[in-house]
């Protein structure tokens, strides 16, 4: 058996090598300077994150180490997506790291880098090996991080409940994957996809062994995105943490999941996404759970009292729609997903942040805080707003559009296919429940806007959280107008998952 | 290899203690005897290894799971005050759904395990050695998950450092 080395193309490599160098860097920096810098370590971590925004955008295409790691279209776009949320969350946690976080700055930023990278290296993987240890690299981090007030009962306990289900569904997720190794020999996902079919031609039929393979890494990674029913901790564990590490659990976290759902469905079980390979379809599978996320998402969300409950609801809710893009299976439906994305993060960055703003001042999650918040502080208030109405779908917005464009990609898959006709009853369904998340997001605007008496607190802003606010704000209305350029820079992620237009 | 009929005997029988001390482990109310039991099972699962021929994944086990991960855990136990001779249920209010999801599960699995003749796991060449063909792979094809890894161990090392140090007011 002869052994080739690889051609490693390191340079394709370079915004990874420097994001992690430069978490090493922060760490030691905090270090050395014996913690006493008060601000300095966040603001390293923003430096680093623009300026791996700057490396990747010269970065080229192409593969390294063989095929183990590839950077196109898809891959870029959601390394953006990455570094964009992992730069709003550092951005949104100024405030709570004067008072907090007094020992760890250090490794507070360093571990967001870290689990950053992963998400970069998993959206750039090319096998199933390398993207089930960029998902761990992902999630390790994230475990601490949501832990990591340790004098804080809530924070401690949501620390353990994404331990324990993270260490839970990757295991899922490594049984699954070792079924579609035995079934097609190879851990390469192109060679996968080929090797699946022909043994489904040889034998007629791969028999039902593949549906374990498709449950147990839609399980395992359905954990990551928060799809029902395997979605329980996400509440406790949004509420319990850090709220900039939640905000970033709930955007950058998962898009991973999302990059990391596509990979596998849509790119490797190409094939076996049609009612005709039942029962190996997964496309109707995964509608189901859509539904399910849709449905309950945005009536759970309803009776909650604590924000960031609510935007835990609202997020497993925003993620079934994201998922009809992957069902969709098309071309818009990519870019779609892509778009959906990337107008998610502007806003729930942006929600996150103003949620961190006004408990960094009141100490409190609750929404009855925010009753009467539009005298005292007219400006959190507005943007606020803005991002509750993106997140509803309201015109003008980024939301609205990302909206629009899932529901075309839904609607031109049922007709293009017959075979696909239950997607007019998903597209219908998710309309619906848009109604209903359209009554919990106003119901804050009207409690900030409409109480009859004024709030007792006046936020007070610093500058990175202000900065992250009108990136927010910005992106949203940019967007919303001006889709085009993003949407034309997503439709490259179909060509990267094989998809023709 | 030896004949057939003796690797069934010691098959069956290794499968037999893997069962037993799993279901040992979840069940027993004392947390010391539970990790005991753990390290049996994992040695059992050791031994099904060298079974299949991996010798590697067999030193592995015992190196990794019985060497490293088992026996911290009996250090955890013994440096906790009154762990080792508290009385601790395991189960509460969840059990029997928990119990049928697992049954079920475990039974489909096996039957569709069963049934499945397409297996592709013969394509591969074994002919130096399973350890020394490992290692070359890991050095050149696989060599990116490989170096990843050290990254993840880091990324890991420092969290745990974080939550376990004691805070200075």
């Amino acid at each position: 058996m002869e052994f080739a080395f690889p051609e490693y193309n390191l340079r394709l490599m370079a915004p990874e090598i420097f994001l992690f160098l430069w978490a090493l860097l922060i760490i030691a920096y905090d270090v050395l300077t014996k913690r006493k810098s008060e601000t300095t370590a966040g603001y390293l971590a923003l430096a680093g994150l623009m300026i791996t925004g700057l490396i990747l955008g010269f970065t080229g295409t192409g593969h390294g180490f063989g095929n183990m790691f590839v950077s196109d279209t898809a891959a870029k776009f959601f390394k953006i997506i990455f570094l964009g949320s992992a730069f709003m969350a550092i951005g949104s946690s100024f405030g709570i790291m004067r008072e907090k976080i007094v020992n760890h700055r250090g490794e507070f930023y360093g571990l967001i880098l870290f689990s950053t990278v992963g998400m970069m290296f998993l959206s750039s993987s090319n096998e199933l090996l390398s993207l089930y240890i960029g998902l761990e690299l992902t999630t390790i981090p994230l475990f601490v991080l949501a832990a990591f007030f340790k004098d804080d009962k809530l924070s401690v306990e949501a620390g353990i409940k994404y331990f324990i289900v993270g260490a839970f569904s990757s295991a899922l997720l490594l049984y699954g994957i070792s079924f579609l190794y035995g079934l097609s020999g190879t851990t390469d996902l192109v060679q996968m996809k080929i090797n699946i079919a022909i043994t489904h031609l040889t034998f007629q039929n791969i028999g039902v062994i593949l549906i374990l393979a498709i449950v147990l890494v839609v399980a395992g990674i359905g954990f990551k995105l928060s799809l029902p029913p395997f979605h329980q901790w996400v509440p406790d564990v949004y509420q319990g943490s850090p709220t900039p590490v939640a905000a970033f659990l709930s955007v950058g976290s998962k898009a991973a999941g999302l990059i990391a759902f596509a990979k596998i469905f849509v790119n490797g079980l190409f094939a076996f996404h049609h009612p005709d390979m039942a029962p190996n379809d997964w496309g109707r599978l995964v509608a189901l759970l859509a539904v399910a996320a849709m449905i309950l998402g945005n009536t759970v969300a309803i009776r909650q009292t604590n924000i960031k409950r609510m935007l835990g609801y609202s997020s497993i809710a925003q993620v079934g729609y994201i998922m009809i893009g992957i069902v969709a299976m098309n071309a818009l439906g990519m870019a779609a997903m892509g778009f959906y994305i990337f107008a998610y993060m502007f806003a729930n960055m942006g929600a996150f942040a103003a949620v961190a703003i006004v408990e960094d001042k009141t100490g409190s999650c609750e929404i009855s805080t925010y009753s009467g918040l539009a005298r005292t502080s007219p400006l959190l208030s507005a943007t606020f707003a803005v991002f509750l109405l993106s997140l509803a779908g309201i015109p003008p917005l980024a939301g609205f559009m990302a909206k629009f464009y899932i529901f075309a990609a839904g609607i031109q898959a049922a007709q293009h296919d017959p075979g696909l006709y239950w997607m007019y009853w998903l597209v219908g369904i998710a309309l619906l429940t848009t109604v209903f998340a359209i009554y919990y997001y106003a119901n804050i605007i009207k409690q900030m806007y409409f109480a009859k008496e004024p709030s007792p607190h006046k936020v007070t802003y610093n500058f990175p959280a202000l900065t992250v606010l009108l990136i927010g704000l910005a992106g949203l209305f940019v967007f919303g107008i001006y889709p085009e350029p993003v949407l034309h820079f997503a439709s490259g992620i179909a060509s990267s998952f094989g998809i023709i237009p | 290899m030896t004949d057939g009929s003796q690797v069934g005997v010691i098959f069956w029988f290794l499968s037999f203690v893997i069962l037993i001390s799993g279901f040992m482990v979840v069940s027993l109310k004392n947390i010391f005897y539970c990790a005991l039991f753990l390290v049996l099972c994992l040695f059992s699962v050791a031994g099904i290894f060298i079974l299949l021929e991996a010798e590697f994944l067999a030193a592995a086990q015992v190196l990794i799971y019985v060497g490293a991960v088992a026996i911290l855990m009996i250090f955890a136990i013994m440096l906790t005050t009154d762990m080792a001779s508290k009385e601790i249920t395991q189960t509460n209010e969840n059990v029997t759904v928990g119990v049928f999801v697992s049954v079920i599960f475990a039974i489909s699995t096996i039957l569709l395990i069963d049934k499945t003749s397409v297996w592709r796991y013969q394509d591969h060449d074994f002919s130096e050695g399973v350890t020394v063909t490992l290692g070359k792979l890991l050095m050149t094809k696989f060599m990116l998950p490989f170096e990843l890894v050290s990254v993840l161990l880091l990324a890991a090392m420092i969290g745990a450092i974080v939550l376990a140090r004691k805070e200075r007011s």
